[in-house]
């Protein structure tokens, strides 16, 4: 059955984290702009269990309709049941674009849904637009370096795409905001999931890491080796900081892939971030988004790490690195 | 490392060629829990890469860690595939030489463009249960048991061979290869290459069947801030950023910070 529908945008309700991570927000934020540009409606998906808080919130945030399985079947996340649920959504309301969140989740599911709908899609965005010839302009990092690739989807639909976490802004809620709420049956036809979930549990150990530090001391190949790269642990120390990584780094066994800054690692949101020998690749500025005030201490005034900055230290990363906590010693008091 | 960026401007696609002959380093962490799993159960190790010829030394590595089999897919046709297309051909190539597989472990990332969605979508071209980001595997009989942490929670997952898993950095820290080793990865074992024509696959229904996206252009990413340049030998700057600074630092740690000579003339 076609129905001559308005074209919808869809964006994938990713709200296990809804207070720590906000990127289901920040995608309906922008869905709202391109479906101007493309005179269409914002969708959101919501699958779950006691979902109303959500449906409430995501219709305060801008949705112009949710789609919503409320079922004690859908409660605990399941990339094989959204896999068969939005399949079979999608077959029949042929959306013109499906936005999903790129955390560990979505960056799992989302590669897999492309495939199932027989489309392409484009991994961890940092901007979305629509193309003069209106198609879905897909920003992505490409190959370890500072490189951004426009990308579109030219011959199928839905166009699809994961994006950043703290790309774009959410709008402010309005809880008088209404949205044309759509409650769907779980389909009874749901294939039995071949992956058993046995144990899961909110981790503990997450709670205080690096993700929620007011300042972070990272090091890059910049500071020469091993010995030099612990050394920013002191400082760390010295402001009640942590310490994290860029790739290279972890690569080379330096710090531990726990404490990796960027795209593959941690995405940070400290009040300082203290950037030392670290040129600045997408990889791991991808990670920096929310980073409120950067210095930056790098040989090279050129780096990208350097131009990020609020202010830019020019030196020996490790040089540096030694005054500041010779200084810093004289100076902090208790 | 590859630190020149081998973009191919005109075709916008990664230049493969340049950066082949380094082995992905989550792939390393994929084939040290292969290896591992072979140390405990009598297990066939066949590793396959899709890539430009000097690939080939990526699959010489493999083999001189100890897998046994090395396959790797090369044809022009290829260059600039996206994960839609990568997937479908890793498939095709599986089916033909490997088809009894029990287990495929990927990297859980790409050190190119970090997509990580080629272990995905290729369970979704094999049909087979599987679980990314998994950090330890064990094996009992034909149910495998994966623990992994997503976005926070801290997951068992079990499914029944044959299963996909990709690996993520945070075990399997890869091994070196030894002498012995590398004896079988020049003496013993051939690299079996396939190209399209092997596989099946034929130019036109690459056009149908290949990438879904187009990359219309690469580009330098600009940076935002306005900023303060603070140049001198490291004494001086250090002192010069913390004048500066060091009452902004301090309300952000909760400490005062400030000039021990101020402190002297109280």
């Amino acid at each position: 059955m076609t129905r001559n529908r308005k074209k919808s945008i869809w964006v994938f309700g990713d709200y296990r984290n809804y207070y720590q991570n906000r990127v289901t927000l920040q995608l309906i934020a922008r869905a709202v702009a391109l479906a101007k540009i493309i005179e269409a409606e914002v969708c959101a998906l919501i699958f779950g269990h006691e979902i109303d808080e959500w449906i409430m919130e995501y219709t305060a945030h801008g949705a112009d309709r949710i789609l919503a399985i409320d079922d004690p079947a859908l409660k605990s996340y399941s990339t094989e049941k959204y896999l068969a649920i939005i399949e079979a959504l999608a077959k029949e309301r042929n959306p013109e674009i499906i936005l999903i969140g790129a955390t560990d989740f979505g960056r799992e599911f989302a590669p897999r849904l492309a495939k199932r709908l027989k489309t392409g899609l484009s991994a961890d965005c940092v901007g979305l637009d629509i193309t003069d010839d209106g198609l879905l302009l897909q920003i992505a990092p490409s190959f370890c370096g500072n490189m951004l690739a426009e990308i579109v989807t030219e011959f199928h639909r839905p166009q699809m795409a994961t994006v950043r976490p703290g790309t774009f802004k959410e709008i402010p809620h309005d809880y008088e905001r209404k949205a044309i709420v759509e409650r769907l049956p779980l389909m009874n036809n749901l294939p039995k999931s071949r992956v058993r979930l046995i144990e899961y549990e909110r981790s503990v150990e997450k709670e205080h890491t690096i993700e929620n530090a007011s300042v972070i001391v990272c090091g890059g190949r910049g500071m020469g080796n091993r010995e030099k790269f612990k050394k920013l642990q002191e400082l760390a120390k010295l402001l009640g900081g942590d310490v994290g990584a860029t790739r290279p780094v972890v690569y080379a066994g330096w710090a531990e892939h726990g404490v990796l800054v960027g795209q593959a690692g941690k995405h940070i949101k400290p009040k300082i971030l203290f950037s030392f020998g670290i040129s600045g690749a997408i990889q791991h500025t991808a990670g920096l988004g929310e980073a409120d005030f950067i210095v930056a201490i790098n040989k090279n005034p050129q780096a990208t790490m350097m131009k990020m900055a609020d202010v830019a230290v020019v030196g020996d990363a490790s040089d540096v690195l030694n005054n500041l906590i010779k200084e810093l010693k004289k100076r902090i008091r208790e | 490392m590859v630190t020149e960026l081998p973009w191919d401007e005109k075709a916008g696609t990664l230049r493969r060629d340049l950066a082949a002959g380094m082995m992905n380093p989550a792939c390393k962490h994929a084939l040290e829990a292969a290896l591992q799993i072979k140390e405990r159960f009598s297990a066939k190790i066949t590793t396959v890469t899709m890539g430009p010829p000097a690939s080939e030394e990526v699959l010489r590595e493999a083999l001189a860690l100890g897998a046994d089999e090395a396959i790797l897919i090369c044809d022009r046709l290829l260059a600039g595939s996206d994960t839609f297309a990568t997937s479908l051909v890793l498939k095709e190539a599986i089916k033909k030489k490997c088809p009894k597989f029990d287990l495929i472990l990927c990297g859980a990332y790409t050190a190119d463009s970090e997509t990580a969605q080629v272990g995905p979508q290729l369970a979704e071209e094999l049909d087979l249960p599987a679980a990314a980001y998994v950090e330890k595997l064990e094996i009992s009989g034909r149910t495998l048991r994966v623990r992994r942490m997503v976005d926070n929670f801290r997951e068992t997952l079990e499914m029944e061979f044959p299963a996909l898993v990709t690996v993520s950095m945070e075990n399997y820290k890869p091994r070196y290869a030894k002498l012995s080793g590398l004896d079988d990865a020049f003496c013993g074992n051939e690299i079996k290459t396939l190209d399209t024509a092997s596989l099946g696959i034929k130019a036109a229904s690459m056009e149908k069947k290949g990438s879904r996206t187009k990359v219309r252009k690469v580009f330098l990413r600009k940076a935002q801030k306005g900023n303060v340049l603070l140049q001198g030998a490291a004494s001086n700057v250090v002192n010069e950023f913390l004048d500066k600074y060091q009452r902004k630092i301090g309300t952000v740690i909760g400490k005062s910070i400030e000039e021990k000579k101020l402190d002297d003339k109280k």
